[in-house]
């Protein structure tokens, strides 16, 4: 089967390459013209992210300083990516605390589901995104850094207002 | 253009500057010009990053000291990053190949008048580093040598992009440099000589060429892009099918060098095209910078003019760079043979019996009928090439370069009714 060649007969108007040009050229110069840039300058300037953001966790604590965690166990029971670690232990007047507590941020998925799942509101997702390290171990971030971090934390989806509003 | 020159010789300080004097300026010459050159390359690398961004709505390089130590960065790097060299390299020739096409983009500079000379006390100062009397042919002749480094990086590297890039280089150049050199013909024609400095003095009485030979200069100009191999004609770096081309093996400062000679080249080209078209250093509308006495006002503000105007086309360089996409492969080569050497000989043939034409009706070069005549001519030239250019035929799909009785024959073929490759078996 040979090619069947189609020969197009186009008006002069859209085979001009000259006319072409300078209409792109004009588009160009006009472009370099305007002041008006896309770019958002990054470290200076941040995009503005959603409230549901998913992003580094954050253990919130009580009054007195403490991690708002028993220990209870839902999370690195719920988490599918198993990258929470948890020890927990109890004190004298028998409440349960956790003695090791490590998310690694690595195996992390952000799901959101330990978030969703803790009864004490204690660990959250966090709206926050600039978590680079300089060795994998210090993506394993432990209860301190948890308790330490700062960042808003994130909303979880709530039904009965689906967008947000 | 005798009582011109003079004129030039009798009001300028008489001397003639002694040997001491000479060897000095020259080397002072060279010393800036170098400096400038180098300078103006480096620059260049931020302009085009700047221009492509902001033609792309972005901001470009503002990091190091607000984007202007860019290049020095850039520099830097390239200075400090490892050098590979390939198992099968050829490498005195993989060596040499970045040197070889460094240094005739840098000589080619040599001859081109960048300024009005500079009556100093000790003599007059001419704003060239070499003033050849041979001037345009030593360009002809230096910058054709540009295309060795191309095509030995592609040999040497022993890489089958590498060798196709330069391969494509070579014929581009080839094809090119034949039509650039025609379309000078009717500005030496004009002029009467092939030294830079003639010719712009002839333009600075006369018009600039651009306005006269108006076609010659849009040969010119498109030959010059196909030389400095800057889009549209970028065949032989050709990124997305060639990896680069002839550059893929290089890395580091040797890819820093055929980088810089494509800048350098750009630089060189854009001077060509003022000297030659666009008056070089005259200022446009005034005399006063042509006659003598030569101060030294005069050299900087007429090394002004010339600045303005090579920016122009390094401007126009980039410009079209980040609008018009690249030429497939058979569509330059056919408007380089087919389009612009038919062009550029028919226009010298149309000047010269212009020429020859007028000076037997009596009307010398520079008085006014002689204007007359060839800016008609040129209004006509001009309108005639638009006329084709716009027709749709220069750039054109690969169906149309096919004969019509082939087209003919091969929709005969599909319209042929098929025969089955087994025997139907029917329902």
């Amino acid at each position: 089967m040979a090619i069947g060649v189609k020969v197009v007969e186009r008006p002069t108007e859209q085979t001009s390459y000259v006319r072409a040009a300078l209409t792109g050229m004009a588009h160009t110069l006009k472009h370099m013209l305007n002041p008006e840039k896309v770019t958002t300058q990054y470290p200076e300037q941040k995009e503005s992210i959603s409230k549901r953001w998913r992003g580094t966790h954050r253990m919130l604590t009580t009054e007195d300083g403490k991690a708002k965690c028993v220990g209870c166990g839902l999370c690195p029971t719920v988490c599918p990516a198993n990258c929470i670690k948890l020890v927990p232990g109890e004190d004298e007047q028998g409440n349960r605390y956790p003695l090791v507590f490590e998310i690694d941020e690595f195996r992390c998925i952000f799901c959101g589901y330990c978030q969703e799942v803790c009864p004490e509101e204690a660990i959250h997702m966090g709206r926050h995104y600039e978590n680079s390290e300089y060795s994998r171990e210090g993506f394993v971030y432990d209860l301190e850094r948890l308790m330490a971090q700062t960042h808003p934390v994130s909303e979880l989806w709530d039904p009965m207002d689906p967008k947000g509003e | 253009m005798m009582p011109v020159v003079a004129l030039l010789q009798l009001t300028g300080p008489t001397t003639e500057p002694g040997f001491g004097f000479w060897l000095a300026a020259t080397v002072v010459k060279l010393v800036a010009i170098f400096t400038v050159y180098m300078l103006g390359a480096a620059l260049l690398t931020l302009a085009e990053r700047k221009i492509s961004a902001w033609m792309q709505d972005r901001h470009g390089p503002n990091r190091v000291g607000k984007g202007w130590l860019q290049p020095i960065a850039d520099g830097v790097k390239n200075f400090v990053k490892e050098e590979t060299y390939p198992d099968a390299a050829n490498l005195p020739i993989f060596i040499l190949a970045p040197v070889i096409s460094f240094i005739p983009a840098l000589v080619t500079w040599a001859v081109i008048p960048f300024a009005a000379p500079w009556g100093s006390r000790w003599g007059i100062v001419e704003m060239v580093l070499a003033p050849l009397p041979i001037g345009f042919l030593f360009i002809l002749a230096i910058s054709s040598l540009g295309v060795y480094g191309i095509v030995l990086a592609g040999w040497s590297s022993n890489n089958k992009y590498a060798l196709l890039g330069s391969v494509r280089s070579t014929a581009q150049m080839v094809s090119y440099e034949i039509a650039m050199g025609m379309a000078t013909i009717p500005v030496l024609l004009l002029a009467g000589n092939v030294s830079l400095s003639k010719i712009v003095n002839q333009q600075a009485f006369e018009t600039w060429n651009v306005i006269n030979l108006t076609v010659a200069f849009f040969i010119f100009l498109v030959a010059a892009f196909a030389e400095t191999n800057r889009l549209p004609f970028d065949l032989p770096e050709a990124e997305s099918e060639l990896i680069t081309g002839y550059h893929t093996e290089y890395s580091a400062m040797k890819f820093s060098l055929f980088f810089i000679a494509e800048y350098c080249n750009m630089i060189t080209a854009s001077a060509l095209m003022a000297t030659l078209f666009f008056g070089g250093w005259d200022i446009p509308f005034t005399l006063w910078d042509n006659l003598a006495p030569h101060t030294g006002i005069k050299t900087l503000l007429t090394l002004g003019a010339f600045a303005t105007k090579t920016m122009f086309f390094l401007f126009l360089f980039m410009w079209i760079r980040w609008t018009l996409p690249r030429f497939r492969y058979d569509q330059l080569m056919s408007l380089g043979w087919k389009f612009m050497l038919p062009l550029a000989l028919g226009y010298i043939v149309a000047i010269a019996s212009l020429i020859v034409t007028l000076q037997f009706l009596g009307f010398a070069q520079g008085s006014w009928p002689f204007h007359l005549g060839l800016a008609m001519l040129n209004v006509v030239a001009v309108i005639v090439l638009f006329m084709i250019l716009d027709r749709g035929r220069i750039i054109s799909p690969a169906s149309s370069r096919l004969d019509q009785r082939d087209i003919a024959r091969l929709r005969a073929v599909s319209a042929r009714p098929r025969t089955p490759l087994l025997p139907e078996t029917g329902d």
